[in-house]
């Protein structure tokens, strides 16, 4: 069994349904003991960086959240369920985060992107301005390094979909599992022992996405 | 790289997919979670569902449609119309929205904008501008805003409000409830303030192409994708694939919204992003 961690962020429900299309029994829970009694734990999240790191605190599943890493089982983490896997991230200041990853999350920044308009006044007549858009949302392609299990044989620059404004820099470039083009290569997902974490959204990702949810499901714990 | 995003819009009134000319006869084109299943198939981007029932009475047959879309169809999902307040966004994403696209609400009441995107996250608060070309300037216009009155929004208002800059070059005026109210507003003006406040995209919609069949208005989906940093959805006028075509190269627009030439199959979405990829925009085939 699946257990999906509520921490009372984001809409669940999909990437539940997601699990349930492909066949995979998963429940969604803020119980540490059906966490840790489950075979695969995921983490989701959509929303604010220290918003999430204080749900985690206040329904007491930080613990649960090493626990299972610890124990070997796999675990997904998807979207801020990858960036809260890190040491810190500069989202509103830095705040802390689970640590289990060395490195930060931090903006899309520099010359490529937008910048908010208070401190880059822009009019519609200077039309050669080409800004990339932050969040960066949509469908990108994944350049594949290494292949965890739930990749399998997903093919290289195939298109899965996106919506964030932040990404991760880990420490150690050798858990990089795939990289995106935005105007550079950001870490689109890692992959360290039986952790496995995307900042995209394999349960909005159509056919793709779900071949990537199925393959986590039968994994062996 | 990222590509373009091609979303396929459902107007939705009494559970029924309908498609209007400039928001007049209506015409039925179908069950919603049907047409979903066809442009999931087709591999559309993600998919618009817009409320044009929008009576709050009616709220529970939205939430009905959405729940059984999402049971279906994996992909982002939008829903807008008839949104009033925190409790609508969160029961419309509890039942499966990705995104809520809100228009009368955020002109009524631009802090909402800020407490929602707070509350959700910018990424699932689109701001739905519709936007008319102005022809005449009514100098006895009062804008029915109340906030428009209000000190800390008059710079805004006075300096970008169509109705004192009668010979400027501003050209686009905000409308809500369904394109029959205009709010003395800049669009584009109105797009940056809803950045500022923390709308995660814009969905533009010109009311002067909406169902013409003739194309974006091109200008205005430029004018608006330049002044903000933030993604913006064309919308609006689409009749053949060489109109979503001009709407990134001319438009600028980082998605192109369309809707009767999806529902009465004249395209497919597959043959749009053909079409698109043939002539060099990145697209997800």
């Amino acid at each position: 069994m699946i257990a999906i961690i509520d921490y009372g962020m984001g809409n669940l429900r999909s990437v539940q349904k997601g699990f349930e299309r492909m066949g995979h029994e998963a429940v969604v829970t803020r119980d540490p003991k059906t966490i840790l009694d489950a075979s695969k734990v995921v983490l989701p999240g959509v929303g604010a960086f220290p918003d999430c790191m204080r749900n985690l605190e206040q329904f007491g599943l930080i613990d649960a959240v090493h626990k299972s890493i610890r124990s070997g089982k796999p675990f997904l983490g998807i979207c801020l369920g990858l960036q809260l896997l890190f040491t810190e991230s500069e989202e509103f200041g830095i705040s802390k985060g689970l640590d289990i990853i060395k490195g930060r999350v931090i903006r899309f920044k520099g010359p490529a992107f937008g910048t908010p308009r208070e401190a880059c006044p822009r009019t519609s007549q200077s039309g050669a301005l080409e800004t990339l858009k932050v969040p960066h949302m949509g469908w990108n392609s994944l350049s594949i390094k290494r292949r965890p299990p739930a990749l399998g044989e997903t093919p290289e620059n195939s298109y899965v979909y996106f919506v964030h404004s932040f990404h991760a820099v880990p420490e150690d470039r050798s858990v990089i599992a795939t990289t995106t083009p935005y105007g550079f290569e950001f870490v689109s997902s890692i992959w360290k022992d039986n952790v496995f974490a995307v900042q995209f959204h394999p349960e909005k990702s159509q056919a793709l996405g779900l071949s990537i949810l199925k393959r986590f499901g039968e994994q062996k714990g | 790289m990222l590509t373009k995003r091609i979303i396929p819009c459902l107007d939705v009134k009494g559970g029924r997919v309908v498609k209007g000319v400039s928001f007049v006869n209506l015409i039925d084109a179908g069950d919603p979670v049907e047409i979903a299943k066809v442009y999931d198939e087709q591999g559309a981007d993600e998919l618009t569902f817009l409320d044009i029932t929008a009576s709050h009475e009616e709220r529970g047959i939205i939430l009905d449609v959405v729940r059984r879309t999402a049971e279906q169809v994996f992909m982002p999902l939008t829903v807008g119309g008839g949104i009033k307040n925190l409790d609508d966004i969160r029961n419309l994403l509890l039942a499966g929205a990705d995104k809520v696209s809100i228009n009368t609400t955020a002109v009524h009441d631009p802090e909402f904008i800020k407490a929602a995107s707070m509350r959700f996250g910018s990424q699932c608060i689109v701001v739905a501008i519709d936007a008319k070309r102005v022809v005449a300037h009514d100098k006895d216009f009062k804008p029915p805003l109340t906030w428009a009155d209000d000190p800390k929004y008059r710079a805004l208002f006075l300096s970008n409000s169509t109705l004192h800059t009668p010979h400027s070059a501003l050209k686009w005026e905000v409308y809500t409830h369904g394109g029959r109210k205009p709010m003395g507003i800049d669009a584009v003006a109105w797009a940056r303030k809803m950045e500022e406040y923390g709308a995660g995209e814009i969905l533009l919609t010109s009311m002067n192409q909406d169902g013409q069949k003739t194309g974006y208005d091109l200008e205005l989906t430029r004018a608006v994708a330049e002044a903000v940093t933030i993604p913006v959805i064309a919308s609006g006028g689409v009749g053949n694939l060489e109109h979503i075509y001009e709407g990134f190269t001319k438009g600028k627009a980082d998605a192109a919204l369309a809707a009767s030439i999806f529902h009465f199959r004249e395209y497919t979405i597959r043959q749009a992003k053909e079409y698109l990829k043939e002539r060099g925009v990145a697209v997800r085939l």
